[in-house]
């Protein structure tokens, strides 16, 4: 049976930034009534270069993260190994940098996906937009299926 | 006239900072300038809101450092709540949010140095910037990579345990704290299997350490030389003079180590700091009332930090201080890019507190939180990774915030951030029509060593890039370089 890890992140006080954060509950209550074993979950306000050691041992990573890309209500994308440049203050980094870390370090990098979730707003205020609520239930539906499938 | 060259950034922020830099006739700069759009609107945000939401409303800053907001707004609330100012908590409140914070400390210092400022020096300031990242460390230096990686990842559970959580961690309340440390949690931390455990954790911030003073030989005259001038210091200290990353007095040094604000108590910050609004930057310049705007400011921060304490109360560390401080005679240090070396010193600190605070038997006790009589205003500060942090806030009779103010590290170093910029801008710009890669990564590099964390000054949501434009004498754009 593949390990998989699903790693939501944004922050939950940000309004619709906090869809990874929310999905995470949705796929730990999931986890909890079908005692599933072999998915972890975690949670972080952006990725860091921490996470290369994170995602090292899992056969399957899925991100989820708020999207502003122009998506219907959310995508799910594979990701690959991708060498960013360093920006003058960096403090975060993306998934494909986490993944090339990992291939740097450990040699060898799990299959990994990102799924964006349509996200809207982007306040001061911990409670998702109900356009952003209703997409992460779809993304959440989609993802048991997904999950099921690999 | 003038020309100018400007560094903007381009992709989600909402906030922006951007640098120009003025050009005349003869193509020498004239003047530059760092701009910073500040996002001020938190402050108003939290007014109405019952003063106990503080410590948690403000992670809501950003995700960067938000343990030093946390830690700085409950600092502020305890004396809200009459617990006092630093020492009022009980030893196991105090102590749980020392472990917090060192450990904030520790994993920032460590993803500054590994990820940030180690490309520079390993592969070369002026190298392809293809590679010039961590991961050209990790194709060309992969132990030290992995050891970055790793102890960052240390860091981050030594929050986890006492935060209670990764996101809007709610561990400090107003007077205290929510959780001891168990156990299971205190032996994770203390002995895990290798390399996960506190003494792997000294042995590499100390061999960081080395590492910089091996590449200081080397390259004594690039390090020196690249961005010097004399400024103030600030930064809390114990009473005693000793560092102290959590609390302790306010302290300022001149440029030749004379005490400018002599260990004044931090509630009463706003008699002796005064912050000046430029109309072309959103965030604010703040300076030493006494001393008026022009000679008033300070660099706050590893380099502030290690030029105002005595001494450094761990031993590893202080050895390493008596070496760093004999560089300069003892005199305060100046030299933009010796941060890079005082914030190792004070990764190898944290190290070093981490296991001091994980072998007190004060962390298991269940004594968590102090009452007091409730005060209607109230201070916090807290030495955060990248300098002094001031939190303050006022409440009515109904225990709404009706008054907040928060200067952020990143706004106190906006001055010596611009010094930096300037200094840098006139030695490699000056003569030059168009912007290479070494120049504009020379301008990074010198802002660069301030950490600046644009999140908590602007409204941005944690991506940073930075853009160069050049415009001539008659105001026309001659080169722009997008990062």
């Amino acid at each position: 049976m593949k390990k998989i890890l699903v790693y939501g992140y944004g922050n939950p006080g940000r309004q619709d930034d906090g869809l990874g954060a929310r999905f995470i509950e949705l796929i730990d209550d999931w986890i909890a009534g079908e005692k599933i074993q072999n998915i972890d979950t975690d949670t972080n306000y952006q990725l860091n270069v921490e996470d290369a050691a994170t995602i090292a041992d899992y056969d399957v990573v899925v991100f989820v993260d708020a999207s502003v890309a122009d998506i219907e209500d959310y995508k799910l994308e594979k990701v690959v190994p991708d060498n960013a440049t360093i920006e003058f203050t960096m403090h975060a980094v993306s998934v494909a940098y986490v993944l090339d870390l990992c291939q740097k370090i450990y040699h060898k990098h799990p299959e990994t996906f990102v799924l964006h979730i349509k996200a809207y707003e982007f306040e001061f205020i911990e409670e998702l937009t109900a356009k952003a609520e209703k997409n992460h239930y779809a993304a959440f539906e989609f993802l048991k299926r997904f999950i099921q499938q690999t | 006239m003038a020309q100018k060259v400007t560094i903007e950034p381009v992709t989600r922020v909402e906030g922006h900072g951007k640098v120009t830099i003025h050009l005349d006739d003869n193509m020498n700069v004239a003047q530059t300038r760092l701009h910073i759009v500040e996002f001020r609107g938190f402050e108003r945000f939290v007014q109405g809101r019952p003063y106990w939401e503080a410590p948690v409303l403000v992670q809501r800053l950003c995700g960067i450092c938000p343990v030093s907001h946390h830690l700085a707004a409950a600092k502020a609330l305890d004396v809200i709540v009459g617990a006092g100012t630093g020492h009022g908590l009980t030893p196991t409140g105090e102590k749980m949010r020392r472990l917090m914070h060192y450990g904030q400390m520790f994993q920032s210092h460590a993803l500054h140095f590994f990820h940030l400022a180690s490309p520079d020096f390993l592969l070369g300031y002026d190298a392809d910037p293809a590679i010039r990242n961590v991961i050209g460390v990790a194709i060309n230096f992969p132990e030290l990579a992995t050891q970055g990686v790793l102890m960052r990842k240390y860091g981050q559970e030594v929050i986890a345990v006492t935060a209670g959580k990764k996101i809007h961690g709610t561990g400090a309340i107003p007077g205290g704290i929510n959780k001891n440390l168990s156990i299971e949690e205190r032996d994770t931390l203390l002995k895990g299997a290798d390399p996960l455990n506190i003494d792997k954790m000294i042995e590499w911030a100390h061999s960081a350490v080395q590492f910089f003073k091996d590449y200081y030989m080397k390259n004594r005259e690039f390090v020196d030389n690249f961005a010097f001038f004399p400024s103030n210091h600030l930064s809390l200290v114990r009473k005693d003079g000793a560092m102290d990353l959590y609390h302790g007095v306010l302290r300022a040094v001149d440029a030749d180590g004379k005490k400018i604000l002599n260990d004044v108590d931090y509630q009463d910050y706003y008699n002796y700091i005064e912050e000046e609004v430029r109309s072309w930057s959103y965030m604010k310049f703040p300076y030493l009332k006494h001393l008026g705007k022009e000679k008033g400011w300070y660099r706050v921060g590893p380099l502030a930090r290690l030029n105002t304490c005595d001494f450094i109360p761990t031993p590893l560390a202080q050895k390493e201080f008596e070496i760093y401080k004999a560089h300069t005679n003892g005199k305060p240090n100046n030299f933009c890019l010796h941060t890079h070396w005082a914030r190792l010193i004070e990764l190898l600190h944290s190290a070093e507190m981490i296991k001091d605070l994980l072998n007190d038997p004060d962390l298991q006790k269940n004594d968590l939180v102090t009452k007091g009589t409730k005060q209607h205003e109230g201070v916090g500060l807290i030495e955060a990774p990248r300098g002094t942090l001031f939190h303050h806030y006022k409440i009515n009779d109904d225990d709404q915030i009706v008054m907040a103010n928060l200067i952020v590290s990143t706004t106190n170093n906006n001055e010596p951030m611009n010094q930096s910029v300037n200094f840098v801008a006139k030695k490699m710009m000056g003569g030059q029509a168009t912007i290479t890669e070494p120049m504009k990564n020379a301008v990074e590099i010198a802002i660069r060593a301030y950490d600046p964390c644009l999140s908590c000054a602007t409204h941005a949501l944690g991506r940073m890039p930075l853009d160069i434009k050049m415009i001539d004498s008659k105001g026309n754009e001659i080169d722009h370089y997008r990062s």
